[in-house]
């Protein structure tokens, strides 16, 4: 392995966007939330959905804060690490993501400002407008950047003139093969990992016995969403995978582990070995299992990763075991839905031991499936960044070795910062739960009110 | 007649650039002038932005998004050859970005952190700014349509006189932005900013304005200047782009001083910003990579532009109208009581 520009600019891009990742994964479903409570306040006026509201938004003002400054961050790697791939593929994807500009980023950044700072200055409507705004602002923005994204993975609707991409059929650009289920399963995700957090945080309250009427109410909507959402992302994921089977046989063979071609098994534990070719399977099932899975007939042969010549094979233990720990946590959502549907039915969720605590092993669940399902379909497509048209290597800047490792070295510094700063204030937040008295943030602060009083009993206390 | 796209795709990102620096410039104006306020002052200043800075800095997004969508060829050519000044623009902005609502969150020593990182990284991103539009008038090393420089190619005499004075443009339009949205002490005090900052923007604009002719021939050429003599029909039909930038600083600095419009200082300055600009363009149009690449070779694919033109043509009005409306909604003068907390 050399430590030339080129893997110093994987690793960057693959650090930088992992990263970013974590925050629209969350503030999608948040979004989505705060819309859905603001909307609950208006119709019911029940308090405690508008200091829900107040909770959760200083949460979303902090994890919005980071998904934007590392967004940008993306919007310029194009050019500073991948010009060639910028080069060559701008005709086809800069509309996509110019799109996404005009349609989202405007949309969210603008209405932020009302929703954050506008309760006391605008009209419940109009404020209720800018949350509905934001979150909208979220769907679109992940609509556009999972079509770029499905464009690199299954190409449609292009040719190439003088060695660049141009589109012939901007529909088949953008509805590529895979982007439904891949939209859908992203979406999905993010819907599952905010309500995973929310149950965690209100799973904390009660294993503190602090529990509110605030966090039973997250705690229900919470399991509500996920007892109906995790298993739907089983069936999703499994027709995502349908898809990436017919267009990225080679993708799929990574994942599951298969070197030779024929009747396949699904192996559950293993450790595949580029080098030597072969998986030292640890677990399985019987042979023609994984050909049912994944082709729906258990004679079908598939092809194994020796079926294609070394040079366009993607590495195999990656896209191996960020599947299967994406699988796993998957699993333990469906767990966690419907113990807690179980309990919610039986009227024992309140006094429930171990239920908050299985709760707080789940929080982080979300965030996690989410970055090991995009490195199982990221390093899936390698060797490849425009599947089976433009290598990766061939897509690379040309700048200094030197110039990348110091900024690498400067993005790993910067992100550590934030990230632990971000974590501490997120954390904080959480472990304080909502209060029964939240505030609007443009509450008038004058010196000695009740605001100033609170906050600076916050500071005292403990 | 079929419409020349990519000249119209120069022009819309040119727009957006000059909002960018119009809008993203006082805020970050006001980040690098924060050193200079007391800590409550400090709290006034990013409640007079902390609704519109992520608006502002989504220009940016557009600029960067803009170039690879309409100009990839240029995109490709430019981000490579700025990778250093780019990449720590980018992780200032990181910095100040999160610091808005850290700072709220850090206690004591969090706070003073934050605010430090809030100032420093405004003012790392800004020079950064500068260093980039530096190198990208003095010139590019390009071959076969790629860049072929050295990794600090961008750092020059030139661009650090170009990053200077932009940074102290930007704190022009912070201070001249905190003289329309302050009252009382802090209000004096910004006054008193632009009344500085508008006579060293003077000197700055000057100083870049005949550097430039100077470090890019082509560009004197451009005005008429050259070492064979001067062309003076030429540099006075265009002089109006430097005598309006001159004469709205020296507006500025006549209202700042007279204390009689709390909008005019802003408005001025971002006229002189304005004059800058188009001095900017007459020297290297139709280029956008200065002398190397036109606009045209660097376009992309007709059908590409096409697309986007329909959702520009659609969205920027919308776009235009509900920043226009969030402005007006956090209009007046601003108070720590819708900052964070």
């Amino acid at each position: 392995m050399v430590f030339d520009h080129f893997l110093l600019s994987r690793l960057q891009f693959a650090f930088t966007v992992a990263f970013h990742i974590i925050f629209p994964a969350f503030t999608i479903g948040l979004g989505s939330y705060l819309a859905v409570l603001e909307g609950l306040w208006l119709t019911t006026r029940r308090t405690v959905f508008k200091n829900l509201y107040f909770f959760w938004i200083k949460i979303f003002a902090l994890a919005f804060g980071m998904g934007v400054v590392s967004g940008v961050v993306m919007s310029y790697q194009f050019g500073t690490n991948w010009s060639v791939f910028a080069v060559k593929t701008g005709s086809v994807l800069g509309p996509l993501l110019g799109y996404e500009v005009l349609t989202a980023f405007f949309l969210e950044a603008s209405f932020l400002g009302v929703m954050l700072f506008g309760w006391n200055r605008v009209g419940p409507a109009l404020h209720f407008t800018a949350t509905f705004a934001v979150a909208f602002g979220t769907l679109i923005s992940a609509s556009w950047i999972l079509a770029a994204n499905s464009w690199m993975q299954t190409p449609a609707g292009f040719a190439i003139e003088n060695g660049r991409f141009i589109a012939v059929d901007w529909i088949k650009v953008i509805f590529t093969p895979s982007f439904p289920t891949r939209l859908a399963h992203m979406v999905t995700a993010a819907y599952l990992t905010t309500a995973l957090t929310v149950l965690g945080a209100a799973g904390l309250q009660q294993v503190r016995n602090k529990a509110t009427p605030e966090t039973k109410v997250m705690m229900r909507m919470a399991i509500g969403l996920i007892a109906l959402l995790a298993p739907l992302q089983l069936v999703i994921g499994h027709e995502s995978g349908k898809v990436a089977h017919e267009y990225q046989p080679a993708k799929v063979a990574a994942m599951e582990g298969w070197w030779e071609s024929g009747r396949q098994p699904t192996i559950l534990l293993g450790w595949p070995d580029d080098r030597s070719e072969s998986t030292k399977v640890l677990l399985q099932t019987p042979v023609g299992f994984g050909s049912w899975v994944v082709a729906g007939d258990a004679s079908t042969p598939l092809k194994g990763l020796k079926a294609w010549p070394k040079a366009d094979r993607p590495p195999s233990l990656i896209p191996f075991w960020a599947f299967r720990i994406m699988v796993g946590l998957g699993l333990a959502m469906i767990g966690v839905g419907f113990y807690g549907a179980f309990l919610w039915v039986r009227r024992k969720l309140d006094a429930a031991r171990v239920y908050p605590w299985l709760t707080l092993a789940t929080a982080p669940a979300g965030f996690l499936a989410v970055v090991c399902g995009w490195m199982a379909t990221e390093v899936g497509r390698q060797p490849f960044v425009v599947y089976g048209w433009l290598r990766t290597r061939d897509a690379i800047s040309p700048v200094a070795d030197g110039a990348v490792a110091t900024s690498l070295v400067g993005v790993l510094v910067v992100y550590s910062l934030v990230f632990s700063a971000g974590a501490l204030y997120i954390g904080r937040l959480l472990f304080a739960g909502p209060s029964s008295s939240e505030q609007a943030r443009d509450a008038v602060a004058a010196p000695g009110n009740a605001l100033q009083l609170a906050a600076a009993a916050e500071e005292i206390a403990p | 007649m079929s419409l020349d796209l990519p000249l119209i795709w120069a022009a819309i990102l040119a727009v957006a650039v000059l909002l960018y620096v119009l809008l993203d410039g006082f805020d970050l104006g006001i980040g690098v002038l924060f050193p200079f306020a007391t800590p409550e002052e400090r709290d006034v200043m990013t409640a007079a932005i902390a609704p519109v800075w992520d608006a502002n800095e989504t220009w940016l997004v557009l600029g960067g998004g803009g170039l690879f969508a309409a100009f990839p060829l240029a995109y490709a050519v430019i981000m490579p050859a700025c990778y250093a000044p780019i990449m720590l623009m980018l992780g200032a902005l990181i910095f100040r970005g999160v610091a808005f609502e850290f700072r709220a969150h850090g206690r004591n020593r969090g706070k003073r952190w934050w605010t430090f990182a809030f100032s420093a990284g405004s003012l790392i991103a800004v020079l950064a700014q500068g260093f980039v539009l530096g190198a990208f008038v003095q010139g590019i090393h390009v071959k076969n349509q790629a860049f072929a420089g050295g990794p600090l190619d961008w750092l020059t005499p030139f661009t650090c006189l170009t990053a200077v004075s932009l940074t102290l443009g930007y704190a022009l339009l912070g201070s001249a932005w905190m003289v329309a949205k302050s009252e009382g002490d802090l209000q004096i005090k910004a006054r008193g900013w632009a009344v500085r900052l508008s006579l060293a923007v003077v000197v700055c604009m000057a100083l870049v304005s005949l550097a430039t002719l100077v470090v890019n021939p082509a560009v004197g050429a451009r005005w008429g200047v050259g070492l064979t003599g001067i062309n003076w029909y030429r540099l006075v039909s265009l002089s109006p782009a430097p005598l309006v930038g001159g004469g709205a600083l020296f507006g500025a600095f006549l209202t700042a001083r007279s204390g009689r419009s709390d909008s005019l200082p802003y408005l001025l300055a971002a006229l002189a910003f304005m004059a800058g600009y188009a001095g900017l363009a007459i020297s290297i149009a139709p280029f956008v990579v200065p002398y190397q690449l036109t606009l045209w070779q660097c376009a992309a694919k007709d059908n590409a532009l096409a697309l986007m033109l329909v959702g520009v043509a659609i969205m920027l009005p919308v776009i235009l109208s509900y920043t226009a409306f969030v402005y007006w909604i956090f209009r007046g003068k601003a108070k720590p009581d819708h900052a964070y907390g």
